[in-house]
């Protein structure tokens, strides 16, 4: 059971960037024009720490989450999937003319009991 | 009254050093109206390359338009203020074609709005004074303000227009020299902007680059040679901005996300009169701008004891909103910026649902007839919940309301405060003491007092918490654009007596 998975389409596109920027992970955003959606930066890009999550890894990139942030987020599974667009932010998808974007579900009881979400 | 799309050439440029160029790498990206999806133009993919340009321009420029005198920078600032007055029916026709925005709105809010805050920072810089302090008999503290030299600006696609004209005015009044990266959702204001004001700045003060943010926002932010970046946009971005500035030790502003409270006292409800006429259509400024507003109240908090005679009403403004095509007058909400923007918001309607948020109107896509179909309109949507749901906690950035009730002061304030996010606020009451004690508790920078979304130059706008820093259409911006030149100047004839 993962907390994040990510859609067919959207494992081919995080291939095309790392084909061409090396290891990647993802940050979800809040906030703001371009925000609520999941960053792609080049691995060593953004500094991360205790405060940032690690929710799981989905097409090989770990997708990470701030803290402050995750606690409403903790009861929701996440979907990374692409959506044909464009934004102002520093997202490394941009260029290729599609955003990423999560799709999110309510963990059943039985999910929450079994991740041990508290 | 209808207008119709306004036309463009093929294809535009970058404008650096006092003139439009093409990019160096020759490549362009289509940019279209959210409209009906119909091309607009082609404008620079920029690159480093072009940042670097555009960087050396601003700082070959800087030291003269750093001693330039303030009436020499205030009468450009107004130049360009007339421009765009002699100009604003067209500004308002591009900028509803680029944004989706309705005509209504760029006529009457956007465009004359921008025009002021030029003419707002040209009077300030020639009102305002340094200071000199006595702090002994012989001795005198002169302050005096100089430009720091370089800004790299960023901006949304939310008010392009309005936005380039809250960040340009005030670094260029303080003597600085700015490359600006308008968003690439909305390039076309701020290159109309510049074909009509490209002779009144000497060249290199002013340079705009176009691109994506991973290829020309990221040289800009991080280029060693620039010496502030003030950014609008999202948290992650945000803090990206921050580490690369904190490479250079640059100083930076930041103008992030919201996710505002709306507060409604049961006064309010106590005659049924004028006042509780906008405290209604307070409620309903959920939709303005398509609810494509770092402020937007998104959070509507009303006390229980009125909670269903006020939500009658609120409920039945929200269904006399007009939604048609953007270039029609009459039209209130109009697209959405894009096509993810519209996704994304769908997917914050269903998980709220999930969440057992119940709609208490509209709730999906809006389809528009004929060419309108292939635009991202979204119906104005009124979910009720409760406050630890993920759509009272995540700013959706669409025209979708949260509702959620309170019993009394204290639990209005935690719900209102219950946030990671401090932009903005609303407090509705006709308590005298509420008035003032509300506001106060509130942890935002701007809480708007029985009224909302106003946006007058001479108020400051800024966050608290993680919607940043800084304070922008007040002349106080001007100083996150300089340095404080202290002159320590001694009058004793007399040594100090050490050596």
């Amino acid at each position: 059971m993962n907390k994040v998975d990510i859609t067919p389409e959207a494992v081919e596109l995080v291939k095309q960037i790392a084909n061409k920027n090396g290891a990647l992970i993802f940050h979800q955003s809040g906030g703001c024009c371009d925000g609520s959606a999941p960053m792609l930066f080049a691995e060593g890009d953004m500094y991360l720490d205790e405060s940032d999550i690690l929710l799981g890894e989905v097409g090989g990139v770990p997708f990470y989450m701030n803290k402050d942030q995750y606690a409403y987020w903790k009861f929701t599974h996440l979907t990374v999937d692409i959506v044909e667009g464009r934004g102002a932010s520093f997202s490394l998808e941009i260029p290729y003319g599609f955003r990423f974007l999560v799709r999110s579900r309510l963990f059943t009881d039985e999910e929450i009991k079994e991740l041990d979400i508290k | 009254m209808s207008y119709k799309k306004p036309s463009f050439k093929e294809k535009y440029g970058n404008f650096i050093n006092g003139k439009f160029v093409a990019p160096v790498n020759g490549e362009y990206f289509v940019n279209t109206s959210p409209i009906d999806s119909s091309v607009i133009a082609s404008y620079p993919r920029s690159t480093s390359e072009d940042i670097d340009i555009a960087v050396a321009a601003a700082n070959a420029a800087k030291d003269a338009w750093g001693n330039t005198s303030v009436t020499e920078r205030a009468t450009l600032l107004n130049k360009v203020a007339d421009i765009i007055q002699e100009n604003l029916e067209e500004f308002a026709l591009i900028e509803t074609c680029d944004n989706g925005k309705p005509i209504r709105e760029t006529l009457n809010a956007d465009i004359p709005l921008a025009v002021d805050h030029w003419r707002y920072f040209a009077a300030a810089i020639r009102a305002e004074e340094g200071s000199a302090s006595e702090l002994d008999q012989n001795t005198l503290s002169l302050i005096i303000k100089e430009p720091l030299g370089v800004i790299g600006q960023i901006i949304p696609w939310n008010f392009p227009l309005l936005m380039l004209s809250w960040k340009l005015p005030p670094a260029l009044a303080a003597g600085n020299c700015v490359v600006l990266k308008p968003a690439e959702q909305t390039p076309s204001s701020a290159t109309f902007l510049l074909e009509k004001i490209a002779e009144v700045f000497p060249p290199g003060v002013l340079n705009i680059v176009h691109g994506f943010g991973p290829e020309a926002g990221k040289p800009l932010a991080s280029h060693a040679d620039i010496d502030k970046v003030a950014f609008t946009g999202e948290t992650t971005t945000g803090q990206l901005i921050m580490q690369y500035a904190s490479k250079n030790l640059n100083p930076v502003t930041m103008e992030l996300g919201g996710k505002s409270p709306n507060v409604f006292f049961n006064s309010v409800m106590d005659e049924d009169d004028a006042f509780l006429d906008k405290a209604i259509e307070g409620a309903v400024l959920f939709a303005f701008n398509q609810g494509e507003v770092c402020t937007a109240p998104s959070r509507l908090l009303v006390q229980e004891d009125i909670y269903d005679a006020f939500m009658e009403r609120v409920i039945a403004r929200t269904k006399a909103i007009v939604q048609q095509s953007p270039y029609d007058v009459n039209t209130q909400v109009g697209a959405q910026a894009s096509k993810d923007q519209h996704e994304k918001i769908l997917s914050y309607i269903e998980i709220g649902k999930e969440e057992g948020a119940k709609v208490l109107v509209g709730g999906g896509s809006c389809e528009l007839d004929g060419e309108l179909g292939k635009g991202f309109y979204i119906q104005p949507t009124i979910l009720e919940g409760h406050n630890k749901m993920r759509v009272f906690q995540e700013e959706i950035f669409g025209p979708v309301l949260c509702v959620t009730k309170f019993k009394d002061e204290a639990e209005a304030l935690e719900i209102a405060n219950d946030t990671l996010y401090g932009l903005g606020a609303g407090v509705w009451t006709r308590d005298a003491h509420q008035l003032y004690q509300i506001p106060r508790a509130i942890k935002a920078g701007r809480v708007w007092v029985n009224c909302y979304h106003a946006y007058p130059a001479h108020a400051p706008f800024g966050g608290y918490k993680k919607s940043g820093f800084g304070r922008e259409n007040h002349l106080m911006m001007m100083n996150y654009y300089r340095q404080s030149k202290n002159m320590l100047i001694s009058y004793d004839k007399n040594k100090l007596g050490f050596f």
